[in-house]
């Protein structure tokens, strides 16, 4: 009843091209937008910004890289962590050596030495596929993590690697308070999945996807394959170098190489699988659930120990989120392969019927 | 029968090309020519390597020996080991025995990728989808609809591919080939798995193909029918090596071809 | 440069390359036998020793905590075969490798949650000690610990060699992991297959976490085991045994030997080459995977895998 398409045509190749080609959904995404750019930092709270929504829009954008090379591309990789460490790294380093250097360009640098690095790692995937692809990405997990950890250079010669990033500040305006630097990522993030959106929707996206779901017919219809593939790793390392350099600088703002450990390679590769490998929505969906779930079962805990007046150890905890999170990449693989995106869509295509059953 | 193109000049040359995997001799010395704008035929029983020929043709697998000649722009060139994509660039497209579409797309996105040589903006600009992106995506949106109604299927464009029936599958697959406007089509059994009806509306896509573009044809196909009915000149292989060559009628009057499919030894 | 100390080196790295071979038998069977890399190999490992030396602690008897133990281990592979392979038995194999990487992070959390999460020492009898003659008479210094466990994996592989070729269950086991619906079509029961197939990687997965354990101790590291079983593999390819043997000695040797040798000899001019100061310890973390990429570029399938062939 509210959901419907009736009235809206489309009489132009371009109306029917657009991202969201049903008004209701232009509507929405609108006031998801006004909601998110002035709503939220009127009523949020310091401890939303810092420890919820900066966080989980960071780990979105890594997770659109990753997804933008894995779910995309088809290239499997495990070191999704390694890319934000050197966009995270080389960002620092621009904007510590080069005085005057404006932030966004040091951060817009520091996500194309992630890209050099992944065409670097992404060479193998020209001869190697599936797995013994996400055994080569370990390589360069492994590599980039101690090579930022030995190499003094990285880190300004500080003891074990530790960086702690130096102020923002844009136009004479300094990004101090938590809030401002929920803004800045958002800014900054909004505008990379737009960007990540068309590029999906045009030729690039489609070459990804023809070298994703069979290489030698795209190499006979005439796709370059290899250099597909090395630009879906150079785009991908791109968006999650950035990612790195915004968790350094408006997240953590000290941060050492473990940070950027196999765990949080892990961890964006879950979001993908539950969120929807191969779609922008899911990136988002997914980063929001792993952010979110940690503080769900923390709550559902304090809950259950102040009902049953029992204490439930910290290392309890976590290792229920071992499994709750081990538990649900099985579930989602089972019963929705494609994720929540999946069942977004679902949704929407029921909500088109509603109220009628069929 | 007045064709809009009539047969022109040899634009493909195969000569002495002969291919072996290990120890299977999959094509023996085999050479015959295409003519511009012709309906060329390749039959034989199954196991003669029509295929093969089809994937030599285009790049796919490199013979032991042999070339092929393409004439481009009035040019001819030399073939030993091309590669697929080089055969693609140079105007050769083409239809799988089975079907080589990508199934996570829809049947527009596919076809769209047929368009992938025609494409100019990088990525960047894409990005931004800034005026030259757009104009150009909408261009070959343009270009691809005109495909999509010479193949009648208008209803299934964003149906992804893997959903759909046989048929209409082989039907995207043959819009992928003829987005990229090829000078040379190869088609690898593209009635196989039809029914009459199906069968009947694919021959008037190939015919008409032939008759509005002007496109050359080279099609590996079983049903003799359809064979003698379409095709200006025929090819017959038999394991491997070309027992016969010439027009329909020529064929089926040529003994060799006949004992070849009644299993005559020889 | 001292020889003795060299060979020392090599055969340390010979014997711990053993050892991940090991662990890399475990990752073998399966994909053999179900074409599914297991990831959760690691925390299967872990999981067997810390189940073993728990009951251990507890005052239970070494052979019986071994029985107890094993059966665990029985039971978590006929219950992973129905809960996780079964629903997803017509996927494509990467969505099978990721539902093991889940499934690693549910054997960790549930084993950690059940026995608690220090970690512990475990003591099987063999000493972590030089060989007393060879260090008396070569001045080398080789653990009797390492020799045993090169001992048990080579008498492990035997039994299982003998138990592919010349059992009737070996042989179904076999033309599982050649084609699961020829099998079915001459009624193998794909089921009970893939439950003993879990089982004995299970049993191999004890072996590995008794040596394991009782050489680095018993913690959550030990489930990043199987991270270095992956070069190994790599090296070996994915479906051979003698193979994993030989990936695993190329593997260990040469990361052991890197170890050692290469900060001593590389540390001051690649210092002075690139002006800041580069310490090359710790190479052991990446040296097994970037050898294991270069030898994949060269041989995509490793060393006795079979050929990957492209049709259209």
């Amino acid at each position: 009843m509210l959901y419907r398409e009736a009235g809206q045509f489309k009489s132009t190749y371009a109306e029917d091209q657009q991202i969201f080609p049903i008004r209701q959904d232009r509507i929405a995404i609108a006031a998801l937008l006004l909601f998110a750019f002035v709503i939220v930092p009127l009523v949020a709270n310091q401890y939303w910004f810092a420890a919820i929504l900066t966080p989980l829009l960071i780990f979105a954008l890594a997770a659109l890289g990753l997804n933008i090379l894995t779910g995309y591309a088809g290239q499997l990789s495990l070191g999704t962590a390694a890319f934000m460490a050197v966009g995270a790294f080389m960002a620092y380093n621009f904007e510590l050596r080069i005085p005057g250097m404006p932030i966004l360009v040091s951060f817009a640098l520091g996500g194309l030495c992630a890209a050099a690095v992944g065409i670097v790692f992404g060479l193998p995937s020209l001869r190697i596929k599936g797995f013994y692809l996400a055994v080569a990405t370990l390589a360069c997990q492994f590599f980039v993590l101690w090579a930022m950890q030995r190499f003094g250079w990285f880190s300004n010669n500080s003891t074990s690697g530790v960086i702690t990033a130096g102020k923002i500040e844009i136009l004479g305006y300094e990004f101090a308070s938590a809030g401002s630097k929920y803004l800045l990522t958002l800014g900054v993030v909004a505008v990379m999945a737009l960007a990540a959106k068309n590029l999906m929707r045009s030729q690039t996206g489609r070459s990804f996807m023809a070298v994703r779901d069979m290489d030698v017919a795209a190499g006979v219809i005439g796709i370059p394959i290899m250099k597909t593939k090395l630009l879906a790793f150079a785009i991908s390392s791109f968006y999650c170098g950035v990612a790195g350099a915004l968790y350094a600088f408006c997240y953590l703002g000290t941060v050492e190489p473990e940070a950027f450990n196999l765990d949080l390679s892990f961890r964006i590769l879950f979001m993908i699988i539950i969120g929807g490998v191969g779609s922008i929505l899911g990136s988002f969906l997914g980063a929001a659930f792993i952010t979110l779930l940690p503080i769900f079962l923390s709550v559902l805990f304090g809950g259950v120990s102040r009902l049953l007046d029992i204490e439930i150890s910290h290392a309890v905890q976590s290792n229920f989120e071992l499994i709750v999170f081990g538990g649900l990449i099985i579930f989602f693989l089972i019963v929705e392969p494609h994720g929540f995106a999946r069942l977004w869509q679902i949704a929407k295509e029921k909500l088109r019927l509603w109220p009628f059953p069929h | 029968m007045n064709r809009a193109y009539p047969v022109g000049e040899t634009v493909l040359a195969v000569e002495g090309v002969s291919l072996a995997f290990g120890g299977v001799k999959a094509l023996t010395n085999v050479s015959f020519d295409v003519r511009e704008h012709e309906v060329r035929a390749i039959i034989g029983p199954n196991g003669a390597g029509k295929s093969s020929m089809l994937n030599v043709i285009n790049g796919v697998y490199h013979p032991q020996q042999g070339t092929i000649r393409f004439r481009t722009n009035g040019a001819w060139r030399e073939f030993h080991d091309m590669d697929s994509n080089e055969a693609a660039r140079l105007g050769v497209a083409r239809t799988f025995q089975n079907i080589a579409l990508f199934k996570g797309m829809t049947a527009l996105d596919n076809i769209l990728t047929g368009r992938n040589l025609k494409m100019r903006c990088s990525f960047v600009e894409q990005a931004l989808w800034l005026g030259r992106a757009k104009k150009e995506e909408l261009e070959h949106r343009r270009a691809v609809e005109g495909v999509i109604d010479f193949l009648e299927i208008q209803h299934i464009r964003k149906t992804p591919v893997g959903k759909l029936p046989y048929g209409l599958q082989k039907r995207v697959e043959l819009g992928r080939a003829l987005a990229a406007e090829p000078a040379l089509l190869l088609l690898d059994e593209p009635m196989a798995g039809m029914n009459l009806e199906e069968k009947q509306d694919m021959c008037r896509f190939i015919l008409d193909v032939n008759d509005h573009y002007g496109t050359t044809i080279v099609l590996i196909e079983h049903d003799m029918g359809v064979v003698m009915d379409i095709s200006d000149r025929v090819v017959v292989l038999d394991y491997g090596r070309k027992i016969g060559d010439g027009t329909p009628d020529e064929i089926r009057a040529n003994q060799a071809v006949i004992d070849a499919y009644l299993g005559v030894a020889h | 440069m001292n020889v003795s100390f060299f060979f020392e080196v090599l055969l340390g790295g010979l014997l711990a390359g053993v050892m991940y071979s090991l662990v890399a038998i475990g990752f073998v069977l399966i994909y053999k036998a179900s074409g599914v890399f297991n990831f959760a190999q690691g925390a299967m490992v872990f999981l067997a020793a810390l189940t073993f030396v728990s009951l251990t602690e507890r005052g239970v008897p070494f052979v019986v905590a071994l029985v107890i133990t094993l059966a665990v281990m029985i039971v978590l592979g006929i219950a992973i075969e129905k809960v996780v392979l079964r629903p997803l038995v017509n996927q494509p194999p990467i969505t099978l490798f990721m539902a093991t990487i889940g499934l690693t992070f549910v054997l960790e959390g549930l084993s950690q949650l059940v026995w608690g999460s220090q970690p512990h020492g475990l003591e099987i009898g063999i000493k972590d000690e030089p060989i007393g003659w060879l260090l008396d008479n070569a001045g080398m210094s080789v653990s009797q610990f390492d020799l045993s466990a090169a001992g048990i994996a080579g008498v492990m592989v035997a039994a299982l060699a003998l138990f592919f070729q010349y059992t009737r269950i070996g042989r179904a086991l076999r033309a599982v992991a050649d084609d699961h619906q020829a099998a079915l079509a001459v009624g193998i029961p794909l089921k009970h297959i893939w439950a003993i197939v879990w089982t004995v990687a299970g049993f191999v997965a004890l072996v590995a976490g008794l040596m394991w354990g009782s050489r680095n101790g018993v913690q959550y590291a030990l489930t990043f085991i199987a991270l270095k079983a992956l070069p190994v593999l790599i090296l070996g390819g994915f479906e051979s045994i003698p193979g994993a043997i030989i990936g695993g000695l190329i593997v260990g040797a040469s990361e052991k030997l890197a170890e050692v040798y290469l900060p001593q000899l590389l540390n001051a001019p690649l210092t002075n080459m690139l002006g800041t100061a580069v310490n090359l310890q710790g190479i052991e973390s990446w040296f097994a995977y970037v050898i294991a990429l270069l030898f994949l570029l060269v041989r995509p399938q490793g060393l006795f895998g079979e050929k990957i062939i492209d049709r259209v």
